[in-house]
This record gives structure tokens, C-alpha cells and sequence, in this order.
């Protein structure tokens, strides 16, 4: 039920997004700590947004990995929009943005 | 100074705390000046300027003025930096010569020694004059006056160590100068003091931080001495330097726990590793928790005394900072960086302890809160304290389920067990607490008490956080709560109060397309709902469940065969019918007709392919798949030929529908596409252009605010169809995947006909497709027998014989063994016969049916053509020799016509349908409706 306290997140980036005067910071950071979980967000200039959940047990992620983890998958999901044969809205189903993420998941674990 | 004389009394650690400062000498004189000195002290700040590169603060200094012993001075070695004395004081209105050799300058002496003896660098001498008596002395002492020997015999090079103090409790100018002279050399010389010995202090401290891989070194012990230097820095009013000390702390801590996580274990950590027995929750309410302190001075604290401890402190220096909502969220994080961290070190928790300590603890925190906020502070900060409330009302859940008090039976003997142990794990309330009625303690123990208080104050508590996060905008994080409470109302059997809850949940993530959430809800939705016995409902929901690709194959099955069992069991109650919406069932992928352009003839049959993909995860059996159809006749008879059907369809006969979007649909998905238009504005005089931009044409659809009435999957929409024209198919089982389905249907009047719903019944279940779309048509039509006449050549020439082909379109006539078609000819015209003329019959789809030889028999004005036998809807084509004789007169206007075709029926009944019209190119005979065109022999010929 990750899933659910996803939710919750999206609503705190607009939340968020309002006070957000300087749009150049588009790190969140941490957004929604629970228990056994944190909840990491990003949200792009066009109001594209990415979360990110991360065990909390895990030491290893601070602040700064988390959010280069966040560039690396903005600049993926860019190259994905720019794909001309992309319709916005798809699911994604790039193989590139796929190993990338996929490469990403096994550096945290 | 209250009682200079008292004994020291042990360290208070108190807001009270101030600097000491000892005085020595003529204690009656400082007792007369200490009220004035006491109340001028702090009246000025004075800057302070800080090593490290910290920057400069301007302090009030206040200070404890106590009598000069030799006790107080620190030991060697020892660290306590609050009993530190930070100044002496030497006090003396001595102004005689005499008086001061004789035994103040030994006083002074002695004093100076035992301070050099303790390496105690930070003295005055304060000389206070007083006109009064120094006027009765004026004679005795004209040249040194006694600061001058006091300078000379004690302050070698420091002559700023002693000041002289001018009729101290007068009220002159010149009092007053001399005042904010002390007054300032004492400011300086106590913050030089303290710069000095702090900055010793911190060494010392950092040095044993350094220490902090060597074997013995103590967590505990460290901690004392850094709380020393915070308690220092609180005692200057300097919190923000108080609170990075415990930052600090705590930061090592957690590192430590960390590193021990990894493998990296301290021996002194494992201390803080025993079993957790006691979870009384943090205690705010006390600046120092003495108790706790203890414990961790003795090095007896477990982790969550020592977190309880330094959270406790860290609050209360943050509410001296007036931070209380940092208190709130820096609590949530030590609340979750607890609980991990006692799973890190592996600390054995008895079930329910942590949820106790949390609960109390969050209640704890709020409670400090509210307590320092006033009503409106605390609503617009509800921001801060919202998590707090969730992560207790989460935590009471917890407790609830564990301790047996969220059924419809209540506890077992388990369970009270368990309740009793965690009881015991609280202790006894805390005399802070003990008068207050609300406090965490008592509700904690009152909600774990029976069933219905514990229904109480859950409610209580999630309402709150619900109302809360409503009010902050938070609506999904209140949905979030509902579901839990949702949950619980099915626990404890009332699933009337659970649907709402579930229901407003589960809208918000449809109308937010979120898959799984929406998965979870609806198989707590479908729960409820046979609770409930609301049987459409449920059944709407199981169909939207088993066609679910999120659930495994197993819920599936169950959901699927929860529709199908409903379905056999009640076959036999007629009239009331369950229509549920086909999206979820099946999806309708295409559709095709055959004869492929779908136009078809009265009496011909027309066969409709279904390809459905069956969504369900076993074979579903339908008794009955129907397609209702809309039937309407067009005025126009000609558009309902074959001819302008077979030219203007020129579909391949498949219809295919789009993937269906469902179950999402996503509100983005369901807005129109943008209509922008380029806009340009010139300006009127000289045509250059003002303005341009782009214009959206469809703002007000684009923006208009989304029905949140319309509900997303609202069986209400779907009303079964029941018109006269239906095309069925009977007992088709529908395996998981594709499916083809297909229909066949005899066409009976001509029209069009226009599919429109889609239905699939299993006994009382119906699943119904709504709407076809796009559009699914098929057309029936009748036709007139037809003859068409149409030379081969472009052009007929004159004395050549050339052929002509015939054709001739049976319609809805049946041409029987014997019918004959009868030309009337042209003289100038005449058909040449031959022997051997052969008619191929077509079917009506081009499909050569047979062949047959012609008989031609030609007289002079008739030319017979017997047909060979065909059925309706098929066509007879063959070829004719003509020769036209040149003598013809070809003069347009009036002309002899080329040929008459009548068909003679044999069959009296049959009326003579229509005429048959030939022309090359002459004006038509007998009024015959003709389509002349230039040129060469074009005719239609309508029998």
C-alpha cells in the first residue's frame, strides 16, 4: 500500500509548489516519513512529478544520493519526452529508461 | 546576593542557573551594593565575540554572586563547568594608608595566592570610594591615594584589574559614571572569562570526542560533559548554541547506531541494547528529567531513556526558542528513527511496546504543544502537528488489533494477558501528569480498558486527524485514514458506517487513475458490499475485481465465481435482471460483417463477427450474447440500391474499437485536445502588425470545473435496450482472451440498421455494452430488376457489327427456366444473332455462379432473349452483336429510338415493373426516363 502514501505526497507537492517562489530548487526532499518508509519527491518545471520510496532502514541513501538519484531520472525521463514517438500520457516503455532505473535500483540495494 | 553565607547548595539544573562570581573582602560593603549591582548587570548587552569563527552575540549577562571560598574553586581535573566560579571579586573601601597595610593588603595577598594556587586567572579588585569618609581623611592621605598602591602591588602589568567604584549609593553624575565604568570592565572581564574557559572547556571535550574509538570510552560519560557545556550556554540564554550540543550528541548517537548496524559495533552501545521494559512515552513537561539523567550518568539509560531524554531537552530548548512546530516534526522523526532503531540493534521489544511508547509519546508532544500555543496558533499550524496525530491514531489501531479490542467478540484471554503486560510496561503515571484528565497516560490505559473505550477514543482520534487534514487540503491523506476506519467498522461489523468511507476513497484514486489503491479498495468495497446485500453493487464491483490484472489469479477465480454462482443460483426468479457494465467483463475488440461491405439484400443473410477478449480469468459460459439493433428506413430509395451501396461503402467489412482506457479514466484522458488558433492584431492605420498570439478556441471546455457528482462506474447509466430488432447468439462460452462470436441474421426489410448494444447474459446477469462506438451499420436493401446495356467499345460505329454487353440484375426476382427478355428494337439497329451466346450468372457478390447458354430469337422488331434461371440478388451478364446500319438518320431532336427491351413474363401476375430505356445518342421514345450522356451507348434499363 506504498501506493496510498503516494498519494499523500502528490498533494504535498502542491502544496509545496505554491510557497515554491525560486522553481529552480526542484528537489523536494524528504516529503513523508513514515515507520518503515520515506517518501523522496521532484517535481519538474512543468509540474512533472517523480517520488521516490526508500526503505528507511537503509543508512546508505542521505540527502545528496537521493537527489542525484532524482537528476539521473529526470535527465532519462527527458530524453523518454523527447522521443518523438512518444505520445505523453503512455506508459513508458523505453528500454533505456527502464535499464537506467533498473541499474538504480540495484546501486541502493 | 540572598544569602552569601549558605553553603552551596547542589547543582539545580534549572533556568535559574547563572554565572558565578565569588566576592571576597569586606562582605557588608558588597551586601549594600549588590542590589544595584544585581539589577544593572543585565540591563546593558555586551557583545560577544566567539572563537571558531562563530559569529558575535550580543548577551545579557546576569550573574550569581556568591562569598569567596576555597572550596569553590575546581579541583584539578574536575569538569563541572556550572559551579564553575567565572570571576572573583575582591571587595574594599579601605582609604586609609595605615588600614590598608596592616590587614588589607595581607587579605588581598592571601586571596591572590590561593588563586594563583588554582591557576585561577580571572579576578578584580574593586576599591569603592566614598566621599563621606574620605573627606574626614583628605589630611591623612594627600598623594597615593590606596588604588594607586593596591594597582602597584597586585596588578604588576594588569592596572585594568582594579577599579575604583565612586559613592556607589548615591544618585550623582559622577556615581553614575563610575558605575558604567565597573560595570563594563566587570561585562568584559566576565565574557573574557568565559570565552577563556569554555574555549578550554571545548578542547577538553573535543579531545575526549577524539578519544571515542579507544576501548573504554564511554558514551554516557561523554554525553555528561557535553550537556555540562549546553547547560552553560542555556545558563547564558545562548539556547541556540545549548541546542547544537544535544544536535550534536544526537547525531553521534545515531551515527553510532548506524555504524553498529553495519558491524561497526561500540562496546558501550550494546548497553543500550537490553530488552526494552519500560515504555512510559517522552516527558515533556519538566525542563530536565532528572530521573532519566541519572540513569544515563550511571550509564543505566536504555535507548529509549536516552532518546526520551535528549528529545525532552532539545524541546524544551526549542520552546524557549519559540519553535514549537520544529518540536512536532523533529518528535515524528525521533519517533520513526526509534523505532528503526531499536530493529537496528536488534533491541527485543515485547509486541505492543513501541506502539504504547509511540502513542503516549505523540500525545506527549502535542499535548507540550498546545500547551505553549494558543487556539489560533495552534489551526494554522495544523500543517506541523497533523502527522503526529496520524502516526498516533495509526499506532492505536495497532494496539487495538493486538490487544483483541477491534472484534465483535472482544478480547480472549490472550489478549488481556497481553493488555496487562503492556499496562505494566507504563509504570505508574508521573506526578506531572496525575491531575490532568487528559492526560496520555490515562487515555492510553482507558482506550486499552474495554472495547467500547477503545472504540471511542479511536474514533476520536481518527475523526480528528481526518477533520485536520481535510482542513489543510490533505484530502487524500484523510482518505488514506477513512480506509483505516473503514477497516475497522468491518472488524466490528457495521459495514453501513465502512461503505462511505470506502466509497470517497475510492473515487478520489479513480478519478486519479491510481491502479493498485483503486484494487485494494475495491475488494474492501466488495466486502462491505455483501455484507450489505447490496447484490448489484457487489456483483458490479466482484465483475470489476475479476477482470483485475493487479489481483492474483486465485482472487480472481473467487471474484468471477462469485458472478457465476450468482447467476446459477437465481435462474429461476424471472423479470429482475442485474445488468452490470460490459467494460469490465469483456472488452469488444472488433467487429465484422460479412458480406464485407455490409449491405446485404432483403432475404440474404448477413453474418456478424465478434471478437471479444473476455477479461475474466476462467471460461464464463453465457447463455445468450445479443446485439439490440436500431433499424430505420431512409427516405431516399435510390441511396438504398446496390449500386450506390456497394460504391459508397467501401469499408473492408471491420470495425475496430479502440482499447478501452477503462478502468482508468483519467480526467486528463476524457478533456478535448486543445484548439489553439495564431491570432494576429494590425493596427487599423497603417496595417503593421500590434499583436500576436495564440488563442485557445475551447478554454471553457478545457476549464471548466470536473462534475464531481458524475460518478465513474455508477451502474445507473446502463439501461438494457430492448428494441424489436436483435441479433443473438445462443450458449457461448467465453474463454479468457479472444473470443470469437459470431452472428447470423436474414435480412427482413430494407434500411439501415444500426448495431448498438452489445449484451452478454449469464441467468439473471447481464453485462451490457451501452454504446457501439464508432458506429456499426449494416443495410438492407431491395432492388427492382435492372438491365444495363453498355457497349464494349467506347463508341458504337456505324456498319460494324460490335458487341454490346447486357447485364441484368435480378433484384428480388427470381428468374425462372423460361423467362425471357424481350428487346424491341431499332430498325437501324437491329441485334445480330448467332448460334452460340453465352450468359454467365453472378452472384450478387461478383462471384461467378454458373453458366448457361442464351437463346436468342430475333424477329424484326423484337428481339427475345430467353434468360437462364437465377435466383434473386444474383446478375446475368452477356454479350450481343449490334449493327448499326449507316443510312440511319442521326439527327438529335427527334430520332428513332434503338430499342425497346420489355421483358415478357410468362407469369401473368407479374406486372410489367418497369420500362427499359436504351439510347446511343437519341432522344428517348415513350417517356422513358433516361440518363443520356455523350457519347457511345450508355443505358439503364429498369424493367
Amino acid at each position: 500500500m506504498v501506493h496510498t502514501s503516494l498519494d499523500v505526497v502528490d498533494e504535498k507537492i502542491s502544496a509545496m509548489g505554491k510557497a515554491l517562489v525560486d522553481q529552480r530548487e526542484l528537489y523536494l526532499g524528504l516529503l513523508y516519513p513514515t515507520e518503515d518508509y520515506k517518501v523522496y519527491g521532484y517535481v519538474t518545471n512543468s509540474k512533472v512529478k517523480f517520488v521516490m520510496v526508500v526503505d528507511s532502514s537503509n543508512p546508505a541513501l542521505r540527502d545528496n544520493e537521493i537527489r542525484s538519484m532524482f537528476r539521473k531520472l529526470h535527465n532519462s525521463y527527458t530524453d523518454v519526452m523527447c522521443n518523438p514517438f512518444y505520445n505523453p500520457g503512455d506508459r513508458i516503455q523505453s528500454r533505456a529508461f527502464d535499464s537506467m532505473v533498473t541499474s538504480m535500483m540495484i546501486q541502493v540495494c | 546576593m540572598d544569602a552569601p553565607e549558605e553553603p552551596l547548595p547542589p547543582v539545580i539544573y534549572t533556568m535559574e542557573n547563572k554565572p558565578i562570581v565569588t566576592c571576597a573582602g569586606d562582605q557588608n560593603l558588597f551586601t549594600s551594593i549588590y542590589p544595584t549591582l544585581s539589577q544593572q548587570l543585565p540591563r546593558e548587552p555586551m557583545e560577544w565575540r566567539r572563537s571558531y569563527g562563530r559569529a558575535p552575540k550580543m548577551i545579557h549577562l546576569e550573574s550569581n554572586f556568591v562569598q569567596f571560598k576555597e572550596e569553590l574553586l575546581p579541583k584539578e581535573g574536575n569538569k563541572a563547568l556550572l559551579t564553575f566560579p567565572f570571576l572573583h571579586i575582591y571587595w574594599t573601601e579601605c582609604c586609609d594608608t595605615e588600614v590598608y597595610k596592616a590587614t588589607v593588603k595581607d587579605d588581598l595577598t592571601k586571596w591572590q595566592n590561593v588563586l594563583k594556587a588554582h591557576s585561577s586567572v580571572d579576578w578584580l579588585i574593586v576599591v569603592v570610594e566614598n566621599d563621606a569618609k574620605k573627606k574626614n581623611k583628605t589630611n591623612i592621605l594627600p598623594r597615593t591615594s590606596i588604588v594607586d598602591k593596591i594597582r602597584n602591588d597586585f596588578c604588576n602589568k594588569q592596572s585594568d584589574r582594579c577599579v575604583v567604584l565612586t559613592d556607589p549609593l548615591k544618585d550623582s553624575s559622577r556615581t553614575q559614571e563610575s558605575w558604567n565604568t565597573f560595570l563594563t570592565k566587570l561585562r568584559t572581564l566576565l565574557l573574557m572569562s568565559f570565552t577563556k574557559n569554555l574555549g578550554k572547556f571545548e578542547d577538553d571535550m573535543r579531545t575526549l570526542r577524539e578519544k571515542r574509538t579507544e576501548p573504554g570510552w564511554s558514551f554516557c560519560e561523554y554525553f555528561m560533559v557535553q550537556e555540562e557545556l549546553a547547560f552553560v550556554f542555556e545558563m547564558l540564554q545562548q539556547f541556540e548554541d545549548a541546542l547544537v550540543q544535544y544536535d550534536e550528541l544526537d547525531a553521534l548517537f545515531s551515527q553510532y547506531v548506524v555504524n553498529f548496524g553495519a558491524g561497526d559495533g561500540a562496546n558501550w552501545l550494546t548497553f543500550f541494547c537490553q530488552p526494552v521494559k519500560s515504555w512510559n512515552g517522552l516527558i515533556l513537561r519538566k525542563p530536565i528529567d532528572m530521573e532519566k539523567r541519572e540513569l544515563i550518568q550511571r550509564q543505566e539509560a536504555t535507548l529509549l531513556d536516552l532518546r526520551s531524554y535528549l528529545f525532552a531537552r532539545q524541546c524544551t530548548l526549542l520552546l524557549f526558542l519559540q519553535r514549537p512546530w520544529e518540536v512536532a516534526q523533529r518528535a515524528l522523526e525521533l519517533l520513526h528513527s526509534c523505532v528503526q532503531e531499536l530493529k537496528l540493534l536488534e533491541v527485543s521489544v515485547p509486541p505492543g511496546a513501541l506502539d504504547c511508547w509511540v502513542f503516549l509519546s505523540c500525545l506527549e508532544v502535542l499535548q507540550r504543544i498546545e500547551g505553549c500555543c494558543d487556539r489560533a496558533q495552534m489551526d494554522s499550524n495544523i500543517a506541523h502537528t497533523v502527522g503526529l496525530w496520524s502516526y498516533a491514531t495509526e499506532k492505536l489501531k495497532a494496539l487495538g488489533y493486538l490487544c483483541g479490542l477491534v472484534s465483535e467478540k472482544g478480547p480472549d484471554s490472550e489478549d488481556l494477558n497481553r493488555t496487562v503486560d503492556l499496562l505494566a510496561g507504563l509504570g505508574a503515571e508521573r506526578p506531572e501528569t496525575a491531575n490532568t484528565a487528559q492526560s496520555p497516560y490515562k487515555k492510553l490505559k482507558e482506550a486499552l480498558s474495554s472495547v467500547e473505550a477503545f472504540e471511542k477514543h479511536y474514533l476520536d482520534l481518527s475523526h480528528a486527524t481526518i477533520e485536520m487534514y481535510t482542513s489543510i487540503g490533505r484530502i487524500r491523506s484523510a482518505k488514506f485514514v477513512g480506509k483505516d476506519l473503514a477497516e475497522f467498522y468491518m472488524r466490528k461489523k457495521s459495514p453501513q458506517k465502512a461503505e462511505s468511507y470506502l466509497q470517497g476513497a475510492l473515487k478520489n484514486y479513480l478519478a486519479e487513475g491510481w491502479a493498485l489503491p483503486i484494487t485494494h479498495t475495491r475488494k474492501q468495497l466488495a466486502e462491505c458490499q455483501k455484507h450489505l446485500g447490496q447484490i448489484e453493487n457487489y456483483l458490479q464491483t466482484s465483475s470489476l475485481l475479476a477482470g483485475d490484472h493487479h489481483l492474483t489469479e486465485e482472487e480472481r477465480t473467487y471474484f468471477c465465481q462469485e458472478i457465476l454462482n450468482f447467476a446459477s443460483q437465481h435462474t429461476d426468479s424471472p423479470g429482475h435482471k442485474v445488468v452490470l457494465p460490459m467494460h469490465s467483463f469483456a472488452h469488444l475488440r472488433d467487429l465484422r460483417f460479412t458480406p464485407a461491405n455490409a449491405v446485404v439484400h432483403v432475404g440474404g443473410v448477413l453474418s456478424v463477427e465478434i471478437t471479444v477478449c473476455s477479461q475474466m480469468p476462467i471460461p464464463v459460459r453465457v447463455e445468450q450474447i445479443t446485439i439490440s439493433v436500431h433499424f430505420s428506413v431512409e427516405k431516399n430509395s435510390y441511396r438504398k440500391t446496390a449500386e450506390w451501396l456497394t460504391k459508397h461503402k467501401t469499408s473492408n467489412g471491420i470495425i475496430n474499437f479502440p482499447a478501452e482506457t477503462l478502468p482508468f479514466p483519467a480526467s486528463q484522458n476524457s478533456l478535448p485536445a486543445l484548439e489553439l488558433y495564431e491570432m494576429f492584431e494590425r493596427s487599423p492605420s497603417d496595417n503593421s502588425l500590434n499583436t500576436t498570439g495564440i488563442i485557445c478556441k475551447n478554454v471553457h471546455m478545457l476549464l471548466r470545473r470536473q462534475e464531481s457528482g458524475a460518478a465513474l462506474d455508477s451502474p445507473s447509466g446502463v439501461a438494457l435496450e430492448d428494441g424489436p430488432h436483435v441479433l443473438q447468439c445462443g450458449d457461448v462460452t467465453l474463454a479468457p482472451g479472444a473470443n470469437t462470436v459470431t452472428f447470423r441474421t436474414q435480412a427482413k426489410e430494407p434500411g439501415t440498421y444500426t448495431l448498438r448494444q452489445l449484451c452478454a447474459s449469464a441467468g439473471p446477469v447481464c453485462f451490457v455494452l451501452p454504446h457501439l462506438y464508432p458506429l456499426a451499420q449494416y443495410d438492407v436493401y431491395s432492388q427492382e430488376p435492372q438491365l444495363h446495356v453498355e457497349p464494349l467499345a467506347d463508341s458504337l460505329l456505324a456498319g460494324i457489327p460490335q458487341k454490346v454487353k447486357f447485364t441484368v440484375t435480378t433484384g428480388h426476382y427470381t428468374v425462372k427456366n423460361g423467362d425471357s427478355l424481350q428487346l424491341s428494337n431499332v430498325e437501324a439497329m437491329p441485334v445480330l444473332c448467332h448460334a452460340e451466346n453465352r450468359a454467365v450468372i453472378y452472384s450478387n457478390a461478383r462471384e461467378k455462379a454458373s453458366e448457361a447458354s442464351l437463346r436468342v430469337q430475333s424477329s424484326d422488331k423484337v428481339t427475345s432473349i430467353s434468360l437462364p434461371a437465377a435466383p434473386a440478388y444474383h446478375v446475368i451478364e452477356f454479350e450481343l452483336e449490334v449493327l448499326s446500319l449507316p443510312s440511319a438518320p442521326a439527327t438529335a431532336g427527334e430520332s428513332s429510338a434503338l430499342g425497346v427491351t420489355e421483358a415478357q413474363r410468362k407469369h401473368k401476375d407479374t406486372p410489367k415493373a418497369g420500362h427499359c430505356m436504351a439510347t446511343t445518342d437519341h432522344k428517348v421514345r415513350r417517356g422513358w426516363d433516361c440518363s443520356a450522356c455523350g457519347g457511345g451507348l450508355r443505358s439503364s434499363c429498369l424493367f
